[in-house]
């Protein structure tokens, strides 16, 4: 399942956010959007995913789900947003309970998500047992369970130390090259864009407006930290933003 | 020049160990702090009626007190006051706190019943209900029913100012993830706000509950053969020391076994909590 955004513009009062977005989301690839902060690259995944609603402009399903896909559109949030009176079993029964799966069947994908995020051991434990990087490794299971057609990542990794982000990236990577998802990946982190993305959507500061779309041909498993091609990119990257950066940095809020 | 007559007149300074200034501010379990305090007021009332100290017209004897708690164990008569008392405050309570979680929980979900009923807390809540008692015993009878009425009532209000400040606290990403999930309202309400709100509705009802108590006393007093109001009435009418304290020792209990027991629950029920 493709998704097409058609010219995307959103207010919030008087204070334009994003102005005419439009965007292609192919199945089976990851799609990072980049800027500085402020630029509303998190309300455009909200609206992606149905939370808000465009002032302007549609967002399109294009082609029918996978079979056996709960929910098509998922998010996994910055801070995890995990029930912490829920186990790590219960975090994930609580979305697929809601679609009549419950029981063996529950058992079952509930169980292999886990084992996909090497949680199997960590099932009865309770959210604030849990490091960073494992709640968050319990989302990236919960999203798996509803078996998405695309997956919503507003900053996954940035409440996570750095060696804990180094980690989960290889995991990703290696979920990605097992089975292939379709995912928009929300970062301000160029290191974490040039690593996953085979597309990289650079957007400028407020009203967010597609400054570049960079593409990576490099296999997402194939890239390692200090590959030439991928820090190209980076350096490419870094030089499109630095000036807006700065620019965001030096507004006032609200001004 | 400057630097060098500096460092002649001043020798470095030896090594100064940091002076420690943290801690403090963190509240920790100091369970036999209290019984302590407990033990030395008892003791200190004892000795001073015993010495004369202290005029047996001010304080009874903390000793006569227990001798009389035990008559009135032994006379049966205790369970005869105790047991009307426990079910007007049980049937009051519970009907005053279901029908208080339950309007704060309307108030936190929709802003029409926010706006419609929060000014209508806030006129309800100073009222003191024990006023309103010769109003309930017009409505709802002299007997039981007006005593649970007056219960209900005065647990009602604060229950429900407790309950609606904890839907609005439940964290609003966790609701956002529900819907992000395509779970129902039902589902969110049922599995996101309520548990989300369970600390402030506790808390509230801790306070709730102390409110039952005292109005039940109010209650008993204006009207009941049985009861501890009705018995503290009694003895305060005859100056009976003993009996009036014995009476008071026993509010003071239920008091704590019911602060006891929502601490209990509190810890099943949140455990999670860090």
């Amino acid at each position: 399942m493709d998704i097409r955004l058609e010219s995307i513009s959103h207010r919030y009062g008087d204070t334009e956010v994003l102005r005419d977005i439009s965007l292609d989301i192919p199945t089976g690839q990851i799609v990072c959007l980049v800027g500085p902060s402020g630029c509303g690259k998190s309300t455009l995944l909200r609206l992606i995913g149905g939370l808000e609603r465009p002032s302007e402009g549609r967002v399109l399903q294009l082609g029918s789900s996978p079979v056996g896909c709960l929910n098509p559109l998922t998010f996994v949030f910055q801070d995890f947003a995990l029930l912490p009176w829920r186990s790590v079993k219960g975090n994930i029964s609580l979305v697929l309970e809601d679609h009549g799966i419950r029981g063996a069947k529950a058992k079952a994908t509930i169980e292999d998500v886990l084992a996909r995020t090497k949680l199997s051991d960590f099932a009865n434990a309770l959210p604030k047992q849990l490091s960073g990087g494992m709640k968050q490794r319990v989302a990236i299971a919960r999203a798996l369970a509803v078996n998405p057609a695309v997956m919503l990542m507003d900053e996954p990794l940035s409440a996570l130390d750095s060696q804990t982000r180094e980690l989960l990236m290889d995991d990703l990577v290696s979920l990605w090259s097992r089975q292939p998802f379709t995912a928009v990946y929300v970062t301000h982190n160029l290191a974490e864009a040039v690593r996953l993305g085979h597309t990289i959507v650079v957007l400028s500061r407020r009203p967010g407006e597609i400054r570049e779309v960079v593409t990576i041909d490099t296999p997402i498993q194939d890239r390692s930290a200090g590959d030439p091609v991928c820090q190209r990119k980076h350096d490419l990257l870094w030089e499109l933003m630095r000036e807006e950066a700065r620019a965001a940095d030096e507004e006032l809020i609200d001004g | 020049m400057a630097d060098t007559s500096t460092s002649h007149n001043q020798s470095p300074p030896g090594p100064i160990e940091v002076r420690f200034r943290g801690g403090g501010f963190a509240p920790r379990s100091r369970r036999w702090v209290g019984v302590v305090v407990f033990v030395v007021l008892i003791a200190l009332i004892q000795w001073g009626t015993q010495t004369g100290w202290i005029s047996p017209l001010t304080l009874p004897k903390p000793s006569d007190v227990l001798a009389t708690f035990g008559e009135l164990w032994e006379s049966g008569l205790l369970f005869k006051h105790l047991q009307p008392s426990l079910t007007r405050l049980v049937v009051g309570a519970a009907l005053g706190a279901s029908a208080g979680i339950a309007v704060g929980v309307l108030i936190g979900l929709f802003s029409h019943v926010r706006a419609g009923l929060v000014p209508l807390v806030a006129a309800i809540f100073p009222i003191p209900k024990i006023a309103l008692l010769p109003l309930f015993v017009i409505w709802f009878g002299i007997d039981e029913g007006s005593k649970y009425a007056l219960i209900a009532f005065g647990t009602f209000t604060p229950t429900v100012v407790a309950t609606y400040g904890a839907v609005d606290n439940v964290d609003r990403s966790l609701i956002r993830m529900g819907q992000s999930f395509g779970l129902s309202w039902f589902s969110i309400v049922r599995k996101i706000v309520l548990p989300g709100a369970m600390p402030g509705i506790l808390s509230g009802l801790r306070i709730s509950l102390a409110i039952a108590i005292i109005l039940l006393v109010a209650a008993e007093m204006l009207g009941a053969e049985y009861g501890i109001g009705a018995y503290i009435l009694e003895a305060g009418a005859l100056y009976d020391l003993e009996r009036l304290f014995a009476g008071v020792v026993i509010l003071s209990l239920l008091g704590v076994i019911l602060s006891g027991v929502i601490g209990v629950i509190e810890r099943r029920l949140l455990g999670w909590r860090t």
